[in-house]
């Protein structure tokens, strides 16, 4: 155990908080719109297209996409040391770093649009 | 160095009361979270050229597409219910001298997620 303060700590527990909060108001209704609206025919193709390559609405998902990935990462990270696991819990660059990583793919995704 | 004096718990611990049970569920909720992600990501990528995008609204459409949106949608929903419970917790507000209720505070954040849900639903099929 290190006695230096963890810096980091704070802004990861903001993050977690942050990307439960949106994930819990917009999860369940984005699951209704790829899950349900999708095969029941109640949006185009077309439509759902425009929507995504519309900035606004790509601003928004890459920001969705940083805050569920960093949600993930933090809450799954200690759900693995509480099941035992602590020996790949504690590795927490491959969790943050699969975050990071995630957002940029979905920036780059975005800005290519 | 100290001598950890931790007592060792067995790796099956959490199934052996239902509260454990649930908590671990909750836990594992950031699972579908990440699923969900990992679909957006998908979207943004394949959105650039028609012929992909189409590849991905007939996956949506599929039934195996259908199956894995049924499983995501009772994590999704396991997590906001547990969420919303835990708002009171976090969010402690005064009135003067007086608390203000858990069940003012969880009820309001209720309210948000309907609304919430149904202008993004009309905001995408309206």
């Amino acid at each position: 155990m290190s006695s230096k303060p963890d810096r980091t700590a704070p802004l990861l527990w903001l993050l977690f908080s942050g990307g439960g909060t949106a994930s819990a108001m917009l999860l369940p209704a984005m699951v209704v719109v790829t899950g349900v609206a999708v095969p029941a025919g109640w949006v185009a193709e077309d439509d759902l297209l425009s929507l995504i390559r519309n900035p606004l609405t790509r601003l928004v998902l890459v920001g969705l996409v940083f805050l569920f990935l960093f949600h993930w990462a933090h809450r799954f990270r200690y759900a693995l040391v509480d099941l035992g696991l602590g020996r790949l819990g504690n590795q927490a660059w491959l969790f943050y770093g699969t975050a990071l990583a995630g957002t940029i793919v979905a920036a780059v995704a975005a800005l290519r649009l | 160095m100290t001598k950890e004096l931790m007592r060792p718990l067995p790796r099956t611990w959490w199934l052996r009361k239902q509260n454990y049970l649930v908590f671990m569920i909750r836990e594992l909720t950031s699972l579908a979270v990440l699923a969900y992600a990992v679909l957006l990501i998908g979207i943004m990528l394949v959105a650039s050229d028609e012929a992909s995008f189409s590849g991905l609204f007939d996956f949506l459409d599929s039934t195996t597409g259908v199956v894995i949106h049924v499983g995501l949608f009772v994590f999704a929903m396991f997590h906001t219910i547990t969420w919303i419970a835990l708002t009171p917790k976090v969010l402690v507000l005064w009135r003067g001298d007086e608390q203000i209720e858990s069940d003012v505070i969880a009820g309001a954040n209720s309210i948000l997620f309907l609304v919430v849900s149904g202008g993004l639903l009309w905001v995408v099929l309206g």
